[in-house]
Parts: structure tokens; sequence; C-alpha cells
């Protein structure tokens, strides 16, 4: 089965490798310049005319180069820093090259946050024409899509209302709702999910299904691992403005990952040094039934997933998760603490605490690899430690059902009553 | 399909004209819907302050200082000029923050940069418009008919909006560069207002200052409107000038404030985002 997701992904990238390049960025660079001391008065231009101008140059992108062939759905990922937004914004046209060119096929959604112009103070309907001519829709259009957008964005009964008196929600899916009714074919899309309740990114995911069926040239940024996976043909991972790698999106996940820890910054060597310095250290990792420590286990079992967490620093309220995957790297089981404990308390440099996540092992036989991570409090995105499959169990069942998990379940059979009258 | 070159677009308006007038005019009815929104007596408050700020000088100049009697329809010249420049300073006023005040649209959407300077002369014609129209009727009722003459506003009031948007534009891009900027139009709009014949008209400036005197922009619209609207045995602006070529220099000014402004602003505008 990994073999044919494999292989499927194979066939679709030769197909993209022959499509014709919808987005090409050739060795752009990009710098800012960041003056020693600002001059932002006719004032202080005049009194200190021979004041050097010194400035701190930053590289926000260094030789980049990337081929999007029409109808990818392409991940740019990195950290916060990494030049991500940057080499976003030049392809919008926001942003100026230093050096380089950048090539695009096709119409480009020129924007990269959604709701960009929306005002408090105005109603619904005001709110997306601005935001739709912003977006390259003409008046009337916008004004004919009107329907359609409040539909989407499930706002029928609010549109009287002034912005101001939305929730943050409603404001993020009328903008995404005029987002999609933008006719671009290639769109960048910045970090749209951070927001939203759980049945909103849902829809978000629809769309980008819908729009990755359709054809349509993605340039995805983004923080989470997991949708690059789940959408990505391929992905770009940054590094302080250096392409490190680009390739399949569970490689540079990996590798994403790595970066993220510490591991692998400009080819340093995994040293003391660098783990000294982590605020977060996930020591161990382990499965326990009863309080021991087991590396097998019958189905059905109230397991143990253990693990040990060393604090560099202070941290306040960080999220716990854990995930299980299968043999097939599909992910049977994750959870944290994000939504069950809100607050879990602050940690003090130096204190080593054990995580201890309870379960009842309703899984197909077979090997579970433990991934273990703590993030920084918020949407648990910023990650502050994560091992990737750091520790295995197998568990074994007497009976195997094809199904990839077996939960505790219950037949009943009913004949249906033939009346004799 | 060829590959595009991205280097023109954030900045210049060439090639997608439709979508900066479109975007020029959505921002403008933005700004003036807020301006008027929730409040009925938006237009009145609209029209108190140049008709409030009317009366004193009315009262001022034609009972204290007695130019009420040597100049025919005070009132009304006092009335036109002050909402010309009303408008003038409005739009160069209003463009000096309006980069800035937008920063959350450039940082984030490539769109054509110049509406948003346009925007605001844009919604400085429309409040023009609409106290006009008030402007018109305290006319009649003073006894001011209208003529053919009238017409002649059209021009004069194309060529305001186009030095008011150059020098508007320049000042939008030195601002992200230079914050002092603010106070400084501020005392030159003020030094502006006394120059021009706003309070009184330009035939009472000295014989011998007249010409440099309506080589000013401003001034010579003011003149100009004058002898079109007010009073059609005042001088034109030839006369006040004292010839047609001469003409050439307050045109000249307008035309080379508005070319100025917009090869600053192009200039800028491709990084404008940056520099924020």
């Amino acid at each position: 089965m990994q073999l044919d997701l494999r292989s499927q992904a194979r066939e679709r990238r030769a197909a993209h490798e022959a499509a014709p390049v919808a987005v090409s960025v050739e060795g752009a660079y990009k710098t800012f310049r960041i003056p020693h001391q600002q001059f932002h008065t006719f004032k202080e231009r005049a009194l200190h005319p021979f004041r050097s101008r010194t400035y701190d140059a930053f590289h926000a992108m260094n030789d980049i180069s990337i081929h999007v062939p029409r109808g990818e759905f392409f991940g740019i990922v990195g950290r916060n820093g990494s030049g991500k937004s940057t080499l976003l914004k030049c392809i919008a046209g926001i942003y100026q090259l230093d050096r380089g060119t950048i090539g695009v096929e096709g119409r480009l959604s020129p924007f990269i946050e959604l709701g960009v112009g929306f005002n408090p103070d105005l109603a619904a309907e005001d709110n997306v024409i601005i935001n739709a001519v912003m977006m390259g829709l003409s008046r009337s259009e916008a004004r004919r899509r009107f329907e359609d957008i409040v539909a989407f964005a499930e706002l029928e009964e609010f549109v009287d209302l002034k912005l101001k008196n939305y929730s943050s929600g409603m404001a993020v899916r009328l903008g995404f709702a005029v987002a999609t009714q933008v006719d671009a074919d290639v769109l960048l899309v910045d970090e749209v999910l951070a927001v939203g309740d759980a049945s909103f990114q849902q829809k978000c995911f629809e769309v980008f299904q819908r729009l990755k069926d359709e054809g349509k040239t993605i340039l995805f940024v983004t923080h989470d691992m997991g949708l690059v996976e789940r959408f990505c043909d391929r992905a770009m991972l940054l590094e302080r403005g250096q392409m490190l790698s680009i390739g399949e999106p569970h490689e540079i996940g990996l590798l994403y990952n790595q970066v993220n820890f510490g591991e692998l910054v400009h080819g340093a060597p995994a040293g003391e040094a660098a783990s000294g310095q982590r605020p977060v250290e996930i020591r161990t990792c382990r499965a326990e039934v009863g309080g021991e420590h087991v590396s097998d286990l019958p189905h059905g079992e109230s397991l143990e997933v253990v693990y040990e967490v060393l604090f560099g620093e202070r941290i306040e309220d960080p999220v716990f998760g854990v995930s299980l995957r299968n043999d097939m790297g599909q992910t049977v089981f994750a959870s944290t603490t994000q939504w069950s404990h809100p607050e879990t308390g602050v940690f003090e440099p130096g204190e080593t605490i054990t995580v201890r996540v309870q379960l009842d092992a309703w899984f197909a036989s077979g090997r579970y690899r433990m991934t273990p991570s703590v993030a920084r409090r918020g949407s648990g995105a910023d990650t502050l430690d994560l091992r990737e499959d750091m520790a295995s169990f197998i568990l074994h069942s007497t009976r195997s059902s094809g199904g990839m998990i077996d939960p505790p379940h219950r037949f009943d059979i009913e004949r249906a009553r033939v009346s004799a009258g | 399909m060829t590959l595009e070159s991205r280097a023109v677009t954030g900045g210049v308006v060439v090639g997608d004209f439709r979508r900066f007038l479109g975007l020029t005019w959505t921002l403008a009815v933005t700004d003036w819907k807020l301006r008027f929104y929730g409040s009925v007596l938006g237009y009145v408050w609209q029209l108190a302050r140049p008709f409030a700020f009317f009366g004193v000088i009315y009262v001022v100049f034609t009972q204290i200082v007695d130019l009420g009697d040597q100049i025919k329809n005070y009132g009304v010249y006092i009335l036109f000029a002050l909402v010309l420049f009303n408008f003038f300073a409005e739009v160069t006023n209003g463009c000096v923050r309006s980069l800035v005040a937008r920063e959350n649209l450039l940082r984030k959407i490539s769109f054509p940069r110049l509406a948003i300077p346009m925007s605001v002369t844009l919604t400085g014609l429309f409040n023009l418009g609409g106290t006009l129209l008030a402007v018109f009727i305290f006319a009649v009722g003073s006894g001011v008919y209208p003529d053919p003459g009238w017409l002649e506003l059209v021009p004069l009031v194309v060529l305001l909006a186009l030095f008011s948007s150059g020098v508007g534009m320049l000042l939008s891009v030195l601002f992200v560069r230079y914050r002092d900027i603010e106070p400084i139009w501020e005392v030159l709009t003020q030094i502006l207002f006394y120059a021009s014949p706003v309070l009184y008209v330009s035939t009472l400036v000295d014989e011998c200052c007249q010409r440099p005197y309506t080589s000013n922009p401003l001034a010579a619209i003011m003149t100009e409107m004058r002898h079109a609207i007010v009073d059609s045995s005042a001088p034109d602006v030839v006369t006040a000038l004292g010839g047609t070529v001469r003409l050439l220099i307050p045109l000249g000014i307008i035309l080379g404030a508005f070319a100025l402004g917009l090869w600053a602003f192009n200039r800028e505008a491709p990084r404008i985002a940056e520099h924020l």
C-alpha cells in the first residue's frame, strides 16, 4: 500500500515535470538594510549631514531558485525569519528583488493574507467589495458574487452587521470566502489556516482539494508539517535565507524537525553545545503497562505512553502531545493537551518532568512508533521539541480484522418478526 | 501565454488601468462613506466648517476692515475661494499620511500604489462637489446668478485637482522618509493661505507685484474664478498676468507639480512596502 502511494506520487511528479512552469524564481537575492541610526526627519538630516549611514544587512533570501510546474501544490517551510514570507511577497510583487528574476505564468493572486482592507466600521457588503477589488475583481463582478461569498461564509444573517461586531472567526470566514472567488491560476497562501475553528478549517481543506483538482498552482507557506504532507506535492525548506532542501513533503518534514531542534544548522554536528541550549529536551520515551516498561502488549491493554522532558528555560503552559504511527506511516492516534489542559503550569529551567498519556490500545496488531512533542502555548504549531518515531512497541492481537483500529464493539442481529396474522 | 515580467507591477499604472480606476473609486467611496456613516447630519457637518469660518471672516472683513463696499459680491467671493482652498488643503494634507495609514494594504497585497493618493484626491472632489452645491445656493441668494461663465469652474477645478494631487503624491512619498513633513506642510499651507487671494482679492495687491503674485497657481485660479463667477468686471487671469504667454507660468507650475509628483511617486512605489 505504501509502495502504491509512493509510485503514485512519483507519477504525479513526473506529470508535473512535463507540465509547463507556472512560477520560476531564478537566483533571487533580497537584503534588508537595518540602519544603525534611523534618520526619520529633515531636521536630523540637516543637523547631522555627515553622520555616517552605516547599516546591518539582513539577507532574507540568498540565491533562491525554484521552478513550480503548473498544477503543483508547493510547500514552503522554514522557521521564523527564514525568508518564507519574503519570498512570497517578492513573488506577489509587494517587495522587489535585489537580484534575480521571477516569472509567473497566468493570473497571479496578489494577496498573501485574508481580509486585506477590511474596515471594522463597514458592513459585510462594503468590506467584500473593497477586499475583492483589492484582489483584482471589478466592482460589478464583486457585487454579483456577493451572495455566493456570504453563503460560503455562512454569514447570511449577519450581512447588515458592521464588521467590528463580528467575531474574529466570522471575519476570517468572510475573508476566505472572498479569496475563493478570485480567479487566479497561481495562488500564494501564507499561514491562512492558523486561525479558525475545526469546521472552518475542514472547509478550507475542501477548497484546497478542489483547487488542487482544478489544476491550480499553489504556493503554500506553513509551519504545520501535517498540512505539508497532506496537500503538497513537493516542498522546500528554507533556513536563514538559504534553500536547504527541496523534495518530497515527508522528507522535508523530517528535515524541518531536525533543523528546528538544532541538529542540523548549517551542517554543524549535533553536539553538546547545541543540545545544551535547547529550551526543552525530550529525554526518553517508552510504552508502559501497569507501570512497567514494555516493548510489546496485547490488544486492548491499558497503555501509557511515557516521556521525560527536561526544561532548559522557563516555559509557561506548554502544550504536550503524542502521536502514534503504524508501519504504513499512517497516524492512528494523535492528541495534545491544547484543549484538555490549556494550563499545564509553569516549568523552570533544570526541571525534569514526566508526561503520561493513558489510552486503551484498541489498534490492529503491528508495530507502533511514538512521536512525543512539546510546543509553546498556543495552537501547538510553535514546536519546542519533537522526536519523530522516538520509540516503538508491538501490539499483538489474536485476530486480524484488516481494519486500522479494532475498538470494542458489538453485533446485534435482529430477525424481523413475521406476524402470523 | 508567455512569461510575464514582474518588474513593472506594484508601482506603475500601466497594464491594469481598469483595476487602478476601480481601486481608486472604491477607496474614495469607502472613505467618503466612513466619514458620514451613522450620522444623518454628516453632510451638514461637512458644510459647517467652511460656512462657520466664512461667517467669521465675513464679519471681520466687512464690519471691521470695511472691505465689503469696495469689492463687489465680496461674501460670495470669499466663500468660493475658501471652498477651493479647503479642497487644496484637504487633499495635500490628506495625502501626507495616506501611504503610512494604508500600511496594512501595502504590505499584504500588490496593487497599483498610485490608487492611494488618487483616492484621497477623489474623496476631496466628492466633498468639494457637496460643498459647492450649498455655495451655489448661497450665491443665488446673494444675487449672483449663474451664467455661461460659471462653466469655467470645471477646468479650474480640474487644474486645481491636478495641482493638489501632484503636490500630494510628492508629499506622500516624502513622508515615508521624513516624518516631519507633516508639521512642515501644515505651516506651508498656512503661508499659502495668506499668500493667495482667499480672504482678499488679487486686485488689492500692489500694482507692481501683480504679475509675480498671480504666477502662484492658486492665485491665478482664484483670480480667474472671480472674473468668471463673482464679478465679470474684475480682471481675468490674463489681464492680471499681463499677457497670454505669461499664463504659461502658473500652468507650467501646475503641470510641473503633477509631473514631479508622479515621477517621484513612481520612483518610490516599487519599494514603498519595504520602507514603511
